[in-house]
């Protein structure tokens, strides 16, 4: 079966080249801890430097500033645990969107269980924080901003810039989640103006159980969650897994090379699938944000469907989407992300996420277009929130 | 994490539709938790001579239905109102445990359909 992969928001497959230089560090004398002063050693640590040399030329970083962690949920945890307690004398109100992942948003709600105040900003109808509302929620106990860079379920752009200047403005620690956007969109950590920033190795075709925070020299920031060795500058113990960061290392250098013209071929193939999807089926809405989302993702509610039967029917054909309908969540209420943007409950229950990649082609988006003409036919013909007057199809 | 049961009821599912002037209707379920069902049915001499459903929900929410109208076809009141949610999930050959408690709801529909056509005989 023809097996078509639109889900690059979930993961990504490793890039050859990526897994090349990994299998590298998987064999022969190159297993080494580099924290061994003797040779096996100072190839590994060798290698964790060139790795690091290269995600800070990416992300307009000194070496020094780099830390790898295990995974973006990691770097987030620790970015704002850290902030919080390192800033704890100076205040302790933190700011955050209602958009944010569950790393950014459940370890916010658990330092709010320890006498830290929270403030999670409202988002408009496209998920777009208002930079205004930003300004309006800082206090002079205000120690942390934390707000994602690109959102993972709409694919909306923050105003990272602007929320970064009024930060810095005002002394204030501001972390950015950029798992999302990170060789989709520029990541300049001084252009954005950001203290912390995490990204995760899976979502640009590195390997996953990688990641990395970006602490800026001079950022009020202490780890405060791992007790153990000295590694990455005595701020991330545990030894460093140099396979995977070797992967991430050139997976960001790939990432990068071709960051142009790649966004460019993804957003064509993005704003068609839009197009075409709006014009052939009926009561959709794209969600999130019109132009200001990635070049490379793709968002609807289907109205009078649930998101579920719609993946697991794309799925019998060969297509990977994914929902954030409450039934591929595990729990029982829809995406956090659309009730906050006023999609009311039974809408947000038919989410569509399609979220394309590097070997995606037109062809793909076609025989999409094709496959999910019957599929909405048939669930909506099934559904009884549907009125036949609705209907694209023949009352029964 | 769906059985092969599951998936062919939810890819081919038995029974779609309506039934016009029908003996009883259940409804359960609301759009904020994700699945409705309505089940239709025609009973005759005591028997359920046709059922039907529309469901909006999720592969076991569509699964469950088609299951219970296939269950339930033919057979007397009394013997279709000894169908259960666990009998529903294990004709299917089975549930992922969380789609026990939200999806699973076909069967509470087929017994609100039993008793709205109960109450409409009451009333004759």
């Amino acid at each position: 079966m023809r097996r078509i992969y639109f889900d690059h928001s979930a993961t990504t497959p490793v890039h050859p080249l990526v897994a090349r230089e990994m299998d590298h560090f998987l064999t022969g004398d190159n297993f080494g801890n580099p924290s061994s002063m003797h040779y096996f050693g100072r190839i590994a640590l060798n290698a964790l430097d060139e790795a690091r040399e290269k995600v800070a030329r990416a992300i307009g970083a000194s070496t020094g500033e780099i830390i790898f962690t295990s995974s973006g949920t990691e770097s987030d945890n620790m970015a704002i645990h850290g902030a919080a307690y390192t800033n704890r004398r100076r205040g302790n109100h933190i700011i955050t969107s209602a958009v944010e992942h569950h790393a950014v948003l459940h370890t916010v709600r658990a330092l709010e269980s320890h006498g830290f105040d929270v403030t999670i900003l409202p988002v408009d109808r496209y998920g777009m924080v208002d930079i205004n509302d930003v300004e309006a929620a800082i206090t002079d106990k205000t120690i942390l901003i934390s707000v994602m860079h690109a959102n993972n379920e709409v694919g909306t752009i923050m105003p990272i810039a602007e929320i970064g200047r009024l930060a810095q403005e005002r002394r204030i620690t501001f972390h950015v989640d950029a798992v999302q956007s990170f060789g989709k969109i520029p990541v300049n950590v001084d252009d954005l103006g950001v203290n912390l920033l995490s990204l995760a190795g899976h979502k640009f075709y590195g390997p996953k159980g990688v990641g990395m925070l970006y602490v800026r020299k001079g950022t009020p920031w202490k780890q405060t969650m791992l007790y153990g060795g000295a590694q990455e500058h005595m701020r991330r113990a545990g030894t460093e897994n140099i396979p995977a960061i070797v992967g991430f290392g050139k997976a960001v250098e790939l990432a990068v090379e071709k960051i142009d013209e790649e966004s460019k071929r993804l957003i064509t193939l993005r704003d068609r699938m839009i197009k075409e999807v709006l014009d052939r089926f009926p009561h959709v809405e794209l969600t999130g944000h019109p132009n200001l989302r990635l070049p490379n993702h793709v968002s609807f509610v289907f109205r009078y469907i649930e998101g579920e039967s719609m993946l697991l029917s794309l799925d019998m054909r060969g297509i990977a989407v994914s929902s954030g309908s409450a039934c591929t969540s595990g729990s029982l209420e829809p995406s956090h992300v659309l009730l906050s943007m006023g999609y009311p409950h039974e809408v947000a229950h038919g989410s569509l996420r399609l979220t394309l990649g590097k070997d995606n082609t037109e062809e793909d988006v076609e025989y999409f277009l094709d496959v999910m003409e019957p599929i909405v036919t048939r669930l909506r013909a099934m559904s009884p929130l549907m009125r036949n007057s609705d209907a694209n199809i023949p009352a029964e | 994490m769906y059985s092969e049961k599951v998936m062919d009821h939810f890819n081919n599912p038995r029974n779609v539709g309506e039934i016009q002037d029908c003996s009883g209707v259940g409804e359960v379920g609301n759009p904020v938790c994700g699945d409705i069902m309505k089940i239709f049915i025609q009973v005759e001499d005591n028997i359920i001579k046709d059922i039907k459903f529309k469901t909006f929900g999720c592969g076991a929410a569509i699964a469950t239905s088609s299951m219970v109208t296939e269950m339930a076809k033919g057979k007397t009141i009394e013997e279709a109102l000894k169908i259960t949610k666990q009998s529903v999930a294990d004709k299917l050959d089975g549930l992922p445990p969380q789609k026990m408690h939200c999806s699973n709801l076909a069967a509470d529909a087929l017994h609100k359909a039993i008793e709205d056509y109960q109450n409409s005989q009451e009333k004759k």
